[in-house]
């Protein structure tokens, strides 16, 4: 799977929300494109990642 | 006294009558907001419209876009004025209120060009994720820009086809560091120059 750029293997299918949560994002901080589409932050416990998709994960911290 | 074309003479010239029959929304009035939207005013887009829920206080000085004058007064308020002051010939819209999921994208739905310019990572998210649903908008957002690290870590970066980012990533609150006037004004910058482009059509950071 291609996660902003870089390849990264996946060893099993594995939701939206999960894998956030594994690679230590704050689900209420991001926002995602999946295959170039947005996804809806309700979709994200069944949106399930396969190796072959490409995610752009946009990560929001604080200030301004 | 002047008038719009006196203001804007130092323009590109072939862009001002682009930036004049232009409109734009700022959701946020903070270091970003209230910056991007003098920059703007400055330069003559015909139309901004500025979104806030709060008031001007003390501790906004060291980077907002206001003056102790307007301690206390709601910040669409201030910067309405102050717009008024510095080119009285361009259209500026306020609206007073917190921006939340359930009235984004009706807040927004008139305007094809947004800057997110909250402070706070969950709202940014919020108000991204909203606008994105509407596939022909574009947002111009900001993500980092906390500190005196180097001015040149902050980027532009187009993310998705509909969103660019202007920031470091680096957090604010959160890491312990402060927000100072000089990299939250590069960040409004660097958003705000962009803006301009996409008002030219020119899509690439």
């Amino acid at each position: 799977m291609c996660v902003n750029g870089i390849q990264i293997a996946l060893e099993r299918q594995i939701s939206l929300q999960d894998f956030l949560l594994k690679e230590g994002y704050n689900t209420s901080r991001v926002a995602v494109e999946k295959n170039g589409g947005i996804i809806s932050k309700k979709s994200f416990e069944t949106e399930m990642l396969n190796d072959n998709d490409k995610l752009e994960i946009v990560n929001f911290v604080g200030g301004g | 006294m002047t008038d719009y074309d006196s203001i804007t003479a130092r323009n590109v010239p072939e862009a001002t009558t682009v930036l004049k029959s232009a409109k734009v929304a700022i959701a946020g009035l903070g270091g970003l907001g209230s910056n991007i939207a003098v920059m703007l005013a400055r330069i003559g887009v015909g139309k901004l419209f500025l979104v806030d829920f709060d008031k001007v206080e003390p501790s906004n000085l060291n980077r907002q876009h206001y003056n102790t004058k307007h301690l206390g007064m709601y910040k669409t308020e201030a910067l309405k004025n102050q717009i008024g002051l510095i080119n009285p010939f361009i259209e500026t819209e306020i609206l007073t209120i917190k921006v939340e999921e359930e009235n984004a994208a009706e807040i927004f739905a008139d305007y094809r060009i947004v800057c997110e310019a909250f402070d706070n990572p969950q709202y940014k998210s919020i108000l991204v994720n909203a606008l994105l649903q509407n596939g022909n908008t574009k947002i111009v957002a900001a993500s980092g820009m906390a500190g005196f690290d180097s001015a040149n870590r902050i980027k532009t970066e187009c993310r998705f086809e509909n969103l660019y980012v202007c920031g470091d990533y680096v957090p604010a609150a959160e890491g312990g560091i402060g927000l100072m006037a000089p990299r939250v004004a590069i960040c409004a910058g660097h958003q705000a120059n962009m803006v301009v482009r996409l008002i030219m059509n020119i899509k690439k950071v």
